[in-house]
């Protein structure tokens, strides 16, 4: 299955990621309209100190700790996609504590998102990919 | 092929799709007392506050034993397990064959004695669908609520029921609420925020006698109320292994195939003791996760494969009222506190590994990170262990781990 990767090298740590992230599933037509004068809570998130830098969002892991975790049945696995039926979460944070990645996080109502690799909004293919300004990002098999 | 499953919870759910990876031909039986299909029963707690819906809180969604082809047998009660003829005996006077039987019936309330408990009339357990939608029957704005237990099921009633209700007591012998997964100022910490939401806690005492609509309390304290729930504690269900001659202690024992000291039985979930992965002792630890685990390691040896499953270990995420909790392994050894605005972290060092934490309100962001150290058992000197303590990161671990963990297929 193709994911997303990060070359940690390429890294600029310039966040733009983070910021298409939320935008590509903010529902909005417009990224201004998306972002302006909003703080954002994407899906992945860079990490950074003493000049390394490098993004974070869900492995899409083949034995997913997250979705075997969750006591609502809010998360699966389909095709090797990991999703989160939202309408079921009830927020216990129990993906949180079961994720090595740290890949999950709340949304502004208290309920799970995550990376869906942009299949499940109106984008279609992974937009931190295509805002990534380096390449550092890539959407590939390995 | 053929497998038969007596319970039909979340070890049932994890058995089922990982037989069927396996092996799409066999014939799969599944054998459930309650008359729905599986549910989350965590969600209980959800459903009376309307944070979920009956259909919402079905653990897999509707085409699920179609899809799988699973033959339900439910509203059925297994008696017996014959292991010279690898047969059940149910409830309606039937047999059914197996050739591999997994056990996942789960544990069901422990009611200690107290007098005149009996001429309670509106009393209630806290564990099933069918509990709750009970509960839910009786409840008026009027209703003076008395809850015998403040573990997390007593809590969670508490925190489900409270908008529905007048007055909710919660009694309990600990001296602090969560006795089982925190430590005291842990316990401090949601104590107070159950008081601040309305909630009485009365903690080191017990009830002696029901008088009526009054519970009177070994401390000479009296309670008034209309609605008793208990939730003292939960008892493994092991009669069937137990009386074919199984391994049993407070539950039924099982190896790290989950297979059970009889031939071609396994078992899974809150009806088991396992190993402790961080202690390497025996433990009950019923929690969702470790049944889910079970179960699909169980499925995958009964399928033929050979599947271990030797990372069990105590770990919990809960909250209440907002106040979100959540904590892994064992309290032993060093410890760093870190204090934060609406909670705080607890890391506990043993051995140069992390063996537990408590996260507790804004410290909760990512905490899996902790937890796969704790599974892992990582040596903590080939990380940053510094920085990890401040925040949970994967920049704190060696730039080859890193690349390992982000770079490949995982």
């Amino acid at each position: 299955m193709k994911r997303v990767y990060v070359n940690e090298q390429w890294c600029l740590g310039c966040h733009l990621c983070e910021y298409y992230c939320a935008y590509a599933n903010s529902g909005q037509e417009s990224m201004v309209k998306a972002l302006k004068d909003r703080t954002i809570n994407p899906r992945i998130k860079v990490e950074e100190k003493n000049g390394i830098s490098f993004a974070v969002n869900c492995r899409h892991c083949n034995e997913p700790l997250c979705v075997k975790s969750c006591i609502a049945g809010a998360l699966s696995q389909v095709d090797g996609l990991i999703v989160v039926d939202a309408s079921k979460c009830v927020g216990c944070y129990s993906c949180i504590m079961a994720c090595p990645y740290g890949a999950l996080m709340p949304n502004e109502e208290g309920v799970m998102q995550k990376c869906e690799l942009c299949t499940t909004n109106t984008h279609g293919k992974p937009a931190c990919v295509q805002g990534c300004p380096n390449k550092a990002i890539v959407f590939e098999e390995r | 092929m053929h497998y038969v499953i007596v319970g039909n919870s979340i070890a049932s759910v994890g058995c089922i799709e990982s037989i069927r990876k396996i092996d799409q031909t066999g014939t799969i039986s599944v054998i459930g007392d309650e008359v729905h299909p599986c549910y989350s029963r965590p969600l209980i707690s959800y459903l009376l506050e309307n944070k979920t819906t009956e259909e919402k809180m079905t653990y897999r969604n509707d085409a699920f034993y179609e899809q799988n082809n699973v033959k339900l047998m439910l509203g059925k009660r297994v008696q017996a397990i014959n292991t010279e003829t690898k047969q059940l005996s149910i409830d309606d006077g039937s047999l059914v064959d197996y050739d591999k039987l997994l056990i996942a019936t789960g544990s069901c309330p422990f009611i200690p004695p107290m007098k005149n408990l009996e001429s309670v009339k509106n009393r209630f357990t806290f564990m099933t669908l069918d509990d709750a939608k009970n509960l839910e029957k009786v409840l008026t704005k009027e209703s003076r609520v008395l809850i015998i237990g403040a573990g997390l099921i007593g809590l969670k009633c508490a925190e489900g029921i409270r908008d529905r209700v007048k007055t909710i007591t919660v009694v309990d012998l600990a001296s602090r609420v969560l006795v089982s997964i925190l430590d005291e100022a842990g316990s401090s910490l949601v104590e107070k925020k159950l008081i601040s939401e309305g909630i009485t806690c009365i903690l080191g005492d017990s009830v002696k006698e029901f008088v009526n609509s009054d519970a009177l309390l070994t401390s000479g304290r009296v309670v008034g109320f209309d609605v008793l729930v208990l939730a003292v504690g939960v008892r493994p269900n092991v009669s069937l292994v137990k009386e074919a001659g199984g391994e049993v202690n407070r539950a039924i024992l099982i190896d790290e195939t989950c297979q059970t000291s009889l031939a071609d039985v396994y078992a899974a979930g809150d009806c088991c003791e396992s190993i402790d992965c961080i202690t390497n002792e025996r433990k009950v630890l019923a929690i969702l996760p470790n049944a889910y685990m079970q179960g699909e390691t169980a499925g995958r040896n009964m399928a033929g494969e050979d599947a271990f499953f030797d990372k069990a270990m105590a770990m919990n995420a809960i909250g209440f009222f907002g106040l979100h909790v959540i904590t892994a392994g064992i309290y032993q050894g060093s410890d760093k506190l870190f204090t934060t605005e609406s909670g705080y972290k607890r890391l506990f060092v043993q051995d140069g590994k992390l063996v537990g934490y408590i996260l507790i309100g804004d410290t909760i962001n990512r905490a899996g990170i902790y937890t796969s150290l704790v599974r892992n058992k990582t040596d903590l000197a080939t990380i940053d262990f510094d920085l990890i303590s401040e925040e949970p990161l994967l920049m704190a671990f060696a730039k080859k781990e890193r690349a390992h963990k982000l770079g490949d297929a995982q």
